[in-house]
């Protein structure tokens, strides 16, 4: 536990952000405001806070279907993104885009992703820019346990090794590909298979903020160093249903009651600090009603956002086309 | 002028705008050829010879040899792309896209678009295409329709040397993804191409040929044949307009129209499949845009619904000939009402 | 075939011509023809031109009819005397309709070339000509955005008597592209440089437009090596220029753009053909192109005027100096013919913009050759 107060304020303010704005996601879509469907983080929190604690504008990230989390964690506007998932003129994406294809290039974040294994060739293209540009950049692919069955995935690993890319694929393992349990999906084991191709590779419990920023720690400064990829098997509970409108019927109630109570990154960071004394109860109940109030803030201006203008609907499809 | 290949005309587009440009780089299976051999290490230089001799001038970092994982690699173009370098992938045979088709119509076609505007992602994908030298089914076809279906993309199709360098380098220093198409039969047909570098514009179609009774629009592969085919309707009094658009999209639909001012007639010859095909396409929009100029109903040349037969016969029952050209142009001219 | 028998073939005029159409017979087969007398409008994808007849004698046959594109070379018509035999003409005819004769255009036929002249790279076309081996030269200047091409109908009627070279000034055709500061000193020194490089002592400078300007200032800084100058539309002899001309030409990105900026040229606007167009597209494109073509306007034509003032450099030339002007000209006034030097032969053409080498080739060659003649060289 080598992290500053300053840093540890940090995590857990970012974590609790993205566990209200997650809720809060949820809780809206049954006022039919939000058009489409969502498909939450609540429960993944310390994944995205202890990666994205080592990274900074210049380091990349590729998402999921599953990018909130990301793209708070990667400093995106909560206003904005919220304004989106709301389909308004006023989202990060203009309206354009929805909740699975939040995007902010200038923070480093490029693109919540529609396609399972979508992120794993991006961040290799973004890694082989910050190699041949020598910025000293690393990218960070997301995916899951259920992306991690991609061919795509399989071709990047395999890629990142060949051409020793600054990469770090971190693979949250919730447990489940949609519906379907990784125990029965995924042949093998994910940090053997890592380790197939010659990449260094941990498991992480990714209720324990710090010891994903422990394990990531390790990997961007092996990207940094120009030792090429790293995988990280972060395991994480996905307290909600793979998307906004699943009843989540093939998990029982008891696995999901016992998920909240024992594995919560939030729970398990107080666990951690509080009795240590290096930050107070009360200190943390403040950053968890500032939370609640800053989303809060973000859906009412979201509310009273304006809607895209229908002449909008083929503008910015090309930079240019005559 | 200096007299050049298709090929060496493709490959000087490449050079000079990796002098030009720092970050532009080449990628692709065996665009040197030797990697982590004992031997040559730029041994092939692209599967058609292409990229031969960047390596020297670029080394290793700038002409990456990849493995043959398409997804991994195409992606990873749009992730440099979206992140600022330029990257031109090598793609051997159109064919092989489907192994990655996700990483072009999902992903980096639709960045700008679903990102509200804010993404620029400046790559080329080149590939081979089409019929002609036996080789079948999964070496030959002409898909450049399937990506002009996809808005985010531009699809390029040069039928000269010298379109095949401007065009080229236009699409390099292009900000959009661009799906360059060479066809395969004509890397060693000769043209005049100047050294320098110079760029042909998307969405300009080359009028190669004005005469007053058809027009004949065609692509690649199929512009040669409609030239020759004009040459021989000539000798017959009869006079063709030859229209080669150069890229299906954008689509320089204004200057088919144009012509049909004064032909009244069209003919479509395209090497892609009939359906959804770029004939069928124009014929569309035509029809819809230029209906009170038609004297005749619009003609269209391309292959069976089928796939690319490998057997000489059947490959040359298949290819659109200068014959069916000719007699496409024949019905159209003859038709009355 | 008799020797009295002369067949008419398709004509090629400048590089790019393939093949051209018969627009319009001005004969009708069984007339007399005078030599040197309009035969046939013939179409090119350039623009149309007026085919004369090389030799005296009776138009036979019109081999091909008008309105039909025939490859260059092929014969599309016979002069003959009177009284060559009606079969022996149909010999000719029937021998001869299948082949494209090109001969002209490999044996002695126009060289194109790049010459290094200093920094610059010089492109030019040498168009082998008739003369002893000191038959003075001509040298061919073309005009702001023009190239080589602009004298496609004039070079080989000039080469009947001497030799022709066109050049592409720099920033233009297929010359390089770096142009220095663009100014006419530069340009003059680029022509008196390559005339250095070639060897060649004397020449006849001709020069359009801009080109004109260039060929002024080359003789008065190089009096002994200019035999003549002749000078059509040219620029230095008045303030008036089409502004709106220049920054079209510069600002033209498409077709259709172009075609308006170029049909000012014209007397007839239509004159202009789509491969002008794509011609002048073409050069627009390259890189360096655009950049030297607004640096050269920035220098001569700020604001819509012509910068440069070269009366007064006129007025003390030692050579022959004939002046070439379209009375429809709208790019630059006719009316700057008025004040000119005294000795200055002046030739105005009714019907031709500011294009007259394009427009009225044979009335050019004609002022042109009776320059030369002044020179006596």
């Amino acid at each position: 536990m080598q992290l500053a107060r300053a840093d540890l304020l940090k995590a857990y303010r970012t974590m609790a952000l993205i566990r209200v704005f997650e809720e809060r996601v949820q809780r809206e879509m049954s006022s039919g405001d939000i058009p489409g469907s969502t498909h939450l983080y609540a429960g993944q929190e310390a994944s995205a806070v202890g990666i994205s604690m080592h990274l900074t504008d210049i380091d990349r990230v590729a998402s999921t279907h599953r990018g909130h989390g990301h793209s708070i964690a990667k400093g995106c506007d909560v206003d904005g993104m919220m304004a989106e998932i709301f389909a308004r003129a006023t989202g990060i994406c203009h309206g354009k885009g929805g909740s699975m294809h939040i995007a902010d290039l200038d923070k480093g974040m490029l693109g919540a992703n529609g396609i399972v294994g979508g992120a794993p060739p991006l961040a290799c293209g973004a890694a082989l820019t910050a190699k041949l540009t020598g910025s000293g950049a690393v990218a960070v692919a997301y995916t899951g346990d259920g992306g991690f069955n991609q061919g795509t995935t399989a071709e990047s690993l395999n890629l990142a090794r060949v051409w020793d890319l600054p990469v770090i694929f971190a693979i949250e393992d919730n447990g489940f590909a949609e519906a379907t349990a990784s125990s029965w999906a995924v042949a093998g084991d994910i940090v053997v298979r890592a380790a197939g191709y010659g990449i260094p590779a941990e498991r992480v419990d990714g209720t324990d903020v710090f010891a994903v920023h422990e394990a990531a720690g390790r990997a961007v400064a092996r990207g940094r160093a120009g030792e090429g990829p790293t995988v990280l098997h972060i395991t994480v509970p996905r307290y909600l249903g793979h998307f906004s409108g699943d009843a989540d019927t093939y998990r029982s109630s008891a696995e999901k009651q016992a998920m909240r109570s024992e594995r919560d990154c939030l729970k398990v960071f107080r666990a951690k600090v509080v009795p240590a004394g290096l930050i107070d109860e009360a200190e943390l109940d403040a950053i968890d009603a500032e939370a609640t109030a800053a989303v809060e803030g973000a859906v009412v201006a979201a509310r009273a956002a304006p809607r895209p203008d229908p002449a909008t609907v083929a503008t910015d499809v090309y930079v240019s086309y005559p | 002028m200096p007299r050049k290949s298709f090929r060496q005309a493709l490959n000087e587009a490449m050079r000079l705008e990796m002098r030009r440009d720092p970050r532009v780089f080449v990628m692709g299976e065996d665009v040197a050829g030797g990697k982590g051999a004992s031997g040559e290490q730029d041994a092939w230089g692209g599967a058609f010879g292409v990229t031969k001799g960047l390596l020297a001038e670029f080394g290793p970092e700038r002409v990456r040899d990849t493995p043959i994982t398409e997804s991994a690699f195409v992606g990873a173009a749009a992730g440099a792309a979206m992140t600022g370098l330029r990257p031109v992938v090598e793609i051997m045979f159109v064919d092989f896209m489907g192994v990655c088709f996700d990483q072009i119509f999902n992903q980096a076609a639709k960045f700008r678009y679903m990102f509200g505007g804010k993404a620029v992602t400046p790559m080329v994908l080149r590939a081979t295409f089409g019929a002609g030298t036996r080789s079948a089914s999964q070496h030959s076809q002409a898909l450049y329709p399937l990506f002009t279906h996809i808005p985010g993309l531009k699809v390029v199709v040069p039928s000269s040397p010298y379109d095949a360098k401007g065009l080229l380098i236009q699409a390099i220093r292009d900000d959009d993804p661009v799906i360059f198409l060479e066809h395969k039969a004509m890397y060693d047909d000769m043209g005049e191409v100047p050294d320098g570098a110079y760029v042909v514009p998307f969405g300009e179609a080359g009028v190669l040929r004005d005469g007053g009774d058809v027009t004949i629009v065609a692509y690649g592969r199929m512009v040669g044949r409609a030239m020759e085919a004009a040459a021989r309707l000539a000798r017959d009094g009869i006079e063709a307009t030859v229209v080669d658009p150069r890229t299906t999209s954008p689509l320089d639909i204004d200057t088919i129209v144009e012509t049909l001012e004064e032909t009244g007639r069209l003919v479509i010859v395209d090497e892609a499949y009939p359906r959804c095909g770029m004939a069928s396409d124009i014929a569309g929009i035509v029809a819809e845009e230029a209906f009170g100029l038609l004297k005749a109903p619009i003609q269209k040349v391309t292959p069976p619904h089928a796939p690319v037969p490998y057997a000489p016969e059947l490959e040359a029952a298949y290819i659109p000939s200068v014959e069916k050209i000719e007699a496409a142009v024949r019905k159209a001219v003859g038709w009355t009402r | 075939m008799s020797a009295a028998v002369t067949p008419v073939r398709m004509p090629r005029y400048g590089m790019t011509m393939t093949e051209g159409a018969v627009a319009r017979w001005l004969v009708t087969p069984g007339e007399t023809v005078a030599a040197g007398q309009d035969l046939a409008e013939i179409e090119t994808t350039k623009i149309t031109n007026v085919e004369t007849a090389a030799v005296a004698g009776v138009l036979r046959r019109a081999v091909v009819e008008a309105g039909r594109i025939v490859p260059v070379g092929t014969l599309i018509g016979v002069i003959a005397d009177a009284g060559v035999p009606d079969a022996e003409i149909d010999a000719v005819v029937a021998t001869q309709s299948a082949l494209v004769d090109d001969a002209a255009d490999t044996d002695a036929g126009p060289v194109d070339e790049v010459v290094p002249v200093g920094a610059l790279s010089i492109a030019l076309r040498r168009t082998p000509g008739a003369g002893s081996s000191d038959t003075v030269p001509v040298v061919l200047i073309h005009g702001f955005g023009g190239d080589r091409d602009n004298w496609m109908f004039v070079e080989t009627r000039l080469a009947a008597e001497r030799p022709v070279l066109a050049l592409d000034l720099p920033g233009h055709g297929a010359s390089g592209t770096e142009i220095g500061d663009g100014t006419l000193a530069t340009l003059a020194a680029a022509v008196t440089g390559l005339m250095d490089t070639l060897n060649l002592p004397r020449a006849h400078l001709v020069g359009h437009s801009l080109g004109g300007a260039v060929a002024l200032a080359a003789a008065a800084a190089r009096p002994e090596a200019v035999a003549s100058l002749s000078l059509l539309a040219p620029v230095g002899f008045g303030p008036e220029i089409d502004g709106t001309y220049i920054a079209g030409f510069l600002a033209a990105e498409r077709r259709k753009d172009l075609k308006d900026i170029l049909g000012r040229l014209f007397a007839d606007a239509d004159a202009v053909e789509r491969r002008m167009i794509d011609d002048v597209l073409r050069m627009k494109r390259r890189d360096g192109v655009p950049e030297a073509l607004a640096t050269i306007a920035a220098a001569l034509f700020p604001d819509g005027r012509q910068a440069v003032d070269l009366r007064a450099d006129a007025a003390s030339l030692a050579c022959p100096v004939a002046v070439v002007w379209g009375e429809a000209d709208r790019i630059i006034p006719i009316a700057h013919t008025e004040e000119l030097p005294t000795g200055f032969t002046v030739t105005r053409i009714a019907g031709a913009g500011h294009m007259p080498q394009l427009e009225a080739p044979a009335e050019v060659v004609r002022a042109l050759r009776d320059g030369f003649a002044r020179a006596g060289a």
